[in-house]
């Protein structure tokens, strides 16, 4: 039984720090009851001490808001930042209700129709509202992962390509050096030129917005996918790639089977770094390209100057980077996941 | 068969920025089928070299590896090699790690299930039947040494070459492998080449034990028949004249005949001279630059 327990708290402890939640390492400990004291101990200074740090912060956060005035009133303090995003979920809320009720009133309609005549023609009419803060996060979600994964794309097989030819590396080094610190706010313009003179359809797919934000942020975060799957590939231990030629692996299967693999922990580190980067940029993006989403959001508070508007702003400046900080959090679990030192538990 | 594998006039040029640099020069050496041949010699004297070359890893810049009377000069297979630090696949278990070797070379010759029986097979000859699922980071250093000899005795290799298998692990360790090593030869009868810096290693393991002299220009300097009686037992051979006789001699070659001259031989001629005087370097994989964007 004792060992069973200990088996499964080792197991949990294991996915937690894979997850990112090793912090909680020592409240499980201290619920399974090993070495109370010593465990008190842990989470004061790894829970308790970022938690008094949070509280000073906000501390000096409410006392400095209440010093600046700005035209819009007084700079929004904690509290005035919770309840705009309260009332931002309540706005949210409501929407959804109406959305619903819209919906269900159409159906009604619908149904008696139906009863009346069974041939009758019937439509459904999509909802119009605007969208929400909730629908703003997730375009902007959609937004950055659309561009991700053109990035991904585009930079591993680029990588592998010059970590396996030391020519090709040298061919494009400088180029990517130079385009590397290029900010978004210079790309945009071009690719909202480029988006507007290629993509021409009647009934588009994507809006152009959408299109000119993800295509911005794939041009400023492949760079760090591609230079470090570069470096992963050229790195691969020699006696790696040998023990592929002594057992005749072609070509293909040698990069398929040993050189990706190989360096999948480097690619991955080089994709965490994207993710983040891309998200950085997301946010000037698509305050320029007025894509709906986080940076449209922060726009238009910004030309609204209501007297919310300030707390609305930060709000989203919160909210930005939580979200940045869970993207970073699920990549640095895959890549842990991917490693190949893993670490022995047992 | 006498000619089983010939080593034929091999000499190596390495291409410098100070101009080409000659590792080796006209080495010669035939080795008979199920011969067990032993290549000693100071650090960075050629003994890789001399290895990668008959492996096809590198190519000689003259001379030839001349296999059962067929030239061969790409890396194949039939001469499997065992790397100092294990080289196996960190991202596959141990049983997969000799599967995908099997797997290649037996394609199409073998069915799934006899490819699943030949990768256990093999690994139940080095005594890893234990931990076929786990990862080799999981295992320790003499086990993960005991697959990579697994998945090169899977290939069923015409020869096999070893490079300073053991020379990263403990003493205890070695012996250990040392012994399962003699075990498998007496019952497969391999045609073997193994590097090593070991002196005892060297005499208790071979048939013939192949001393180099030092480079540049490096080439066979003597080679010593060891007539012991099989099977050898490492506790017998320790009090047993002949033994040491042969050790001397290996010994004699490297501290005094090839004496390193940048290396003070203070005991020069003793018969304590330190067998393992120049602990060959542990290689270890490059490490990984990660690099940081933005
Ligand atoms: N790829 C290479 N380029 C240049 N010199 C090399 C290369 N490989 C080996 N050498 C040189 O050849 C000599 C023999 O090396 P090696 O065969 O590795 O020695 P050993 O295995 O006996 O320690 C050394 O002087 C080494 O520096
Ligand atoms: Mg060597």
């Amino acid at each position: 039984m004792q060992s069973q327990a200990q088996s499964f708290m080792h197991h949990t402890i294991r996915y937690m720090n894979l997850a990112g939640f090793s912090w909680l390492t020592p409240v499980v400990r201290l619920a399974m009851g090993e070495n109370p004291r010593e465990q008190a101990q842990e989470i004061a200074r790894r829970i308790g001490l970022p938690l008094a740090a949070i509280l000073m912060f906000l501390a000096f956060w409410s006392t400095a808001a209440a010093q600046i005035d700005t035209s819009l009133g007084k700079f929004p303090g904690p509290a005035a930042v919770y309840a705009a995003g309260q009332s931002l979920w309540q706005d949210h809320q409501a929407s959804r209700e109406k959305e619903t009720a819209f919906y269900q009133r159409q159906e009604d309609r619908n149904a008696k129709k139906l009863a009346a005549n069974p041939d009758a023609e019937v439509k459904i009419r999509p909802f119009t509202g605007a969208p929400t803060y909730v629908d703003q996060i997730f375009t902007s979600l959609k937004t950055v992962f659309t561009g991700f994964i053109f990035a991904s794309v585009i930079a591993i097989p680029l990588g592998v390509a010059c970590g396996l030819s030391p020519l090709l590396n040298t061919a494009i080094a400088p180029i990517v050096q130079v385009l590397k610190p290029v900010s978004p706010l210079a790309w945009l313009p071009l690719v909202t030129m480029v988006v507007s003179a290629v993509y021409v359809s009647e009934d588009p797919l994507f809006p152009k917005s959408f299109l000119n934000s993800a295509i911005t942020v794939t041009l400023c975060c492949m760079w760090p996918t591609l230079i470090n799957t570069a470096m992963g590939v050229a790195n691969i231990d020699k006696d790696l790639i040998n023990v592929g030629r002594v057992i005749q692996l072609n070509w293909f299967t040698q990069v398929r089977k040993i050189a990706v693999p190989a360096s999948l922990p480097a690619i991955f580190t080089g994709l965490r770094i994207s993710l983040g980067i891309g998200w950085m940029v997301l946010i000037a993006a698509e305050m320029l390209a007025q894509n709906p989403g986080l940076g449209k959001f922060v726009w238009d508070e910004f030309q609204n100057g209501s007297s919310e508007s300030l707390a609305r702003i930060m709000f989203a400046v919160v909210t930005i980077g939580f979200i940045g900080f869970v993207l970073d959090t699920v990549m640095l679990s895959l890549q842990k996941m991917v490693a190949h030192d893993g670490e022995q538990q047992h | 068969m006498a000619n089983y594998l010939d080593i034929s006039h091999v000499s190596m040029e390495f291409p410098t920025k100070n101009g080409p640099f000659k590792a080796l020069d006209k080495v010669n050496l035939k080795i008979e089928r199920g011969e067990f041949i032993s290549l000693i010699g100071h650090s960075g004297c050629g003994k890789s070299t001399v290895l990668n070359i008959v492996a096809g890893l590198h190519q000689a810049t003259e001379g030839a590896i001349i296999l059962e009377g067929k030239e061969v000069n790409q890396p194949g297979p039939d001469r499997a090699v065992v790397f100092q630090n294990h080289s196996l696949f960190p991202w596959l278990t141990v049983y997969e790690n000799v599967e995908i070797a099997v797997k290649q070379i037996f394609k199409g010759k073998k069915s799934r299930a006899e490819i699943k029986q030949w990768v256990e097979h093999n690994l139940q000859l080095v005594h890893m039947s234990h931990a076929l699922h786990k990862y080799p980071a999981e295992i320790s250093g003499g086990m993960k040494q005991r697959v990579g000899i697994a998945r090169a005795l899977a290939m069923e290799p015409k020869v096999l070459l070893m490079d300073e298998p053991f020379g990263a692990l403990d003493a205890l360790t070695r012996a250990h492998l040392q012994d399962s090593l003699m075990e498998i030869q007496a019952e497969l009868n391999n045609t073997v080449i193994l590097i090593t810096h070991d002196v005892d290693e060297a005499v208790l393991l071979s048939d013939r034990i192949v001393m180099m002299s030092n480079g540049p220009a490096a080439t066979i300097g003597e080679v010593l028949h060891i007539d012991l009686p099989r099977p050898r037992d490492r506790l017998v051979l320790a009090d047993s004249p002949e033994y040491n006789h042969y050790r001397a001699e290996v010994l004699t070659f490297l501290h005094q005949k090839q004496a390193k001259p940048d290396v003070p031989m203070t005991n020069k001629g003793q018969q304590s001279a330190p067998e393992n005087a120049q602990g060959a370097p542990v290689k270890k994989p490059p490490e990984l630059k990660q690099v940081v964007g933005g």
